[in-house]
């Protein structure tokens, strides 16, 4: 006897039939888990000034703090454990990429809805924008942004949200063009059903899943330029540093040969990244409507 | 084709207006404008000429047109930290820039086709996995972290290269360059390599599927049949016919080159326009700041202009269908 599979039982059996995004996904839980439980399981609190020392500034992987810690991954120039620094900084780098590309998917799909919806005038003026925007590199557009802005973690995220909009924008309106032509929204319109009715409740359900897939590409993409910013001194401030900041402040000792202090937020910056961009892959597959069998 | 080409002037100049409109709203209305304008350092009487001269007690509108005049005319003011012309101090980076960038292309081209074409031909040998595997990883990891990884080992552990500035200079036609002289080389290599290394992952990617779709055509198999060697098959009739994606690509990318030379500059501390833009932000040297975002956008708008002509030479299906639009 064989039951019908709903479509996430589907998605979830097609999903795991890569083993390189499985691990991906594993790592990236490891990693989320680590940013989220970041108080409980640093050795040692990188924001508590009274818990650092001075004379611990600098020490190689694997020594001992006057206090007895041992810095597993060694201490910057403050006399911090870099992993615990790496804890914290994990919470700030994917709390920026995940609340931007949150928003940003909002926005963007409001956007190409109406475009596509409304057409006309409407949806020359938000694709016109759309293309003037996609015709420049996304770092360039934050960093004029932050140049005029100044530095700061919610001016960082808006920064990202003004650079990824446009391509929801622009997915949302391509697929919402093609969902528009079909049969249950010709029926919804003989309804007369008001139309934010029928752009929510039916357009917009249809529309996910292409969406899905760039929002998982896009929070990786997020982090790194994130991490960008930061590095340039640009995004982040100093008091909350990212992944991207931690980073660049080893960058000057690293020419002196004490690579620690930004070789392994760097390595945490890119396990982050290359785990999500996994997932995103096979999602890609899974999602896409075209490669089912 | 001129109807073409003048739609496509007229698009660059609205493009260019809007964006002149975004960057004075973002300096002049959001922030303000005496802090952004006027160097901190001045005494009060010189602040009040200052606004006077600038125009600021005027209403809103009428302070955009002054703003436009003087943009056209190529006055952006004055820098605060090296005090000559903003707009003087950006063209002098710019070389240094150009140089850098089109060494990237250049190294992203002449090594990414020949390696797409490898990817393309064998895809399921183990080259033609690890050149994939290679541009998958170029593509997602940060370009600045790169950076610093070819400091740790070529300039830190191996002490091959050095790590930063553009080393002695030679003249060329009055521009003075870094290729001509061998110290100048040294210095080039890692930041070229950083900067090419993500349009080099895209041009694998481009060749490799170009090559994957057009060795299915019957004009291969053609060729083929009519027993020309491999080389001539894959030299002559594959490459032609998969260039013209490649060079479209090539030629928009070159911005995006320009944009990401900011970070690698920074990295390096190569003295261009990328690295002077970042040092003006960290000091404030707003004037420098409004002068770089209006000479980057017009030099964006410059390429992705000179792109579309390309194109439609090459394509004449664009230019009919754009100028029936």
């Amino acid at each position: 006897m064989q039951r019908e599979q709903t479509p996430l039982q589907r998605i979830v059996a097609d999903f795991a039939e890569s083993r390189l995004a499985l691990a991906g996904l594993a790592l990236f839980t490891l990693i989320l888990l680590a940013a989220l439980f970041a108080p409980l399981i640093s050795p040692q609190n990188p924001y508590d000034l009274a818990q650092l020392d001075v004379l611990d500034s600098r020490l190689p992987p694997g020594s001992r703090s006057g206090d007895g810690l041992t810095f597993w991954l060694g201490s910057d120039d403050q006399g911090r454990d870099i992993l615990s620094g790496i804890f914290y900084g994990l919470r700030i780098s994917l709390w920026v990429g995940v609340a931007s590309t949150f928003c940003a998917m909002i926005i963007g799909l409001a956007m190409g809805l109406c475009a596509a919806y409304f057409g006309g005038r409407t949806d020359g003026v938000i694709m016109r924008l759309v293309d003037i925007q996609l015709s420049f590199p996304a770092i360039l557009i934050a960093l004029i942004l932050l140049a005029l802005l100044g530095q700061g973690i919610g001016k960082t995220i808006f920064a990202l949200i003004t650079v990824q909009w446009a391509y929801y924008a622009r997915s949302a309106r391509s697929t919402a063009l093609v969902e528009r032509r079909k049969e249950y929204i010709e029926a919804a319109m003989c309804l007369a059903l008001p139309p934010a009715r029928i752009v929510f409740r039916h357009l917009l359900p249809n529309c996910l899943p292409p969406l899905l897939v760039i929002a998982t590409v896009q929070v990786a993409a997020a982090v790194a330029l994130e991490a960008t910013l930061s590095y340039l001194g640009i995004g982040v401030p100093i008091t909350e540093p990212s992944l991207g900041l931690l980073i660049k402040n080893g960058f000057d000792y690293m020419l002196s040969g004490k690579y620690w202090i930004s070789f392994f937020p760097g390595i945490a910056l890119v396990l982050t990244i290359v785990s999500i961009n996994l997932v995103a892959d096979q999602l890609r597959d899974v999602l896409n409507p075209r490669l089912q069998k | 084709m001129p109807v073409f080409i003048i739609r496509r002037l007229l698009q660059s100049v609205l493009v260019l207006f809007f964006m002149s409109l975004v960057v004075f709203v973002g300096v002049y209305a959001i922030g303000n404008p005496v802090d952004i304008l006027i160097n901190p350092q001045a005494d009060q009487a010189d602040i009040a000429r200052a606004i006077a001269a600038l125009g600021l007690d005027k209403p809103l509108a009428q302070q955009y047109l002054i703003f436009l005049k003087q943009a056209l005319a190529g006055d952006l003011g004055k820098s605060f930290a090296y005090d000559i012309p903003a707009i003087q101090l950006i063209l002098e980076r710019m070389p240094a820039t150009l140089e850098l960038a089109l060494l990237a292309t250049g190294m992203a081209v002449l090594l990414g086709i020949p390696l797409g074409l490898w990817a393309g031909l064998a895809p399921d040998s183990w080259p033609g996995k690890l050149i994939m595997a290679g541009s998958i990883l170029g593509f997602s990891l940060p370009t600045f972290w790169v950076g610093l990884m070819l400091i740790m080992v070529f300039a830190v552990e191996l002490g091959w290269l050095p790590s930063n500035g553009r080393g002695p200079s030679t003249e060329l036609l009055g521009v003075a360059v870094s290729f001509l002289s061998w110290e100048g080389i040294r210095h080039l290599v890692l930041p070229a390599v950083n900067l090419a290394l993500f349009k080099l992952s895209l041009i694998i990617r481009l060749t490799r599927a170009g090559t994957r779709e057009a060795l299915l055509q019957d004009y291969v198999k053609f060729a083929r049949a009519k027993g020309l060697s491999n080389a001539r098959v894959v030299g002559v009739h594959v490459l032609k016919n998969i260039m013209i994606p490649i060079v479209t690509v090539i030629g928009l990318e070159f911005g995006s080159v320009i944009a990401f030379a900011i970070v690698t500059e920074s990295i390096f501390a190569w003295p261009g326009m990328g690295k002077l833009i970042i040092d003006s932000i960290k000091v404030l040297d707003r004037p420098v700041i409004v002068a770089y975002l209006l000479v980057i956008v017009s030099l964006f708008i410059l390429i992705n202009l000179a792109v579309d002509i390309v194109y439609s030479l090459l394509d004449p299906r664009v230019r009919i269908s754009e100028a029936k639009g």
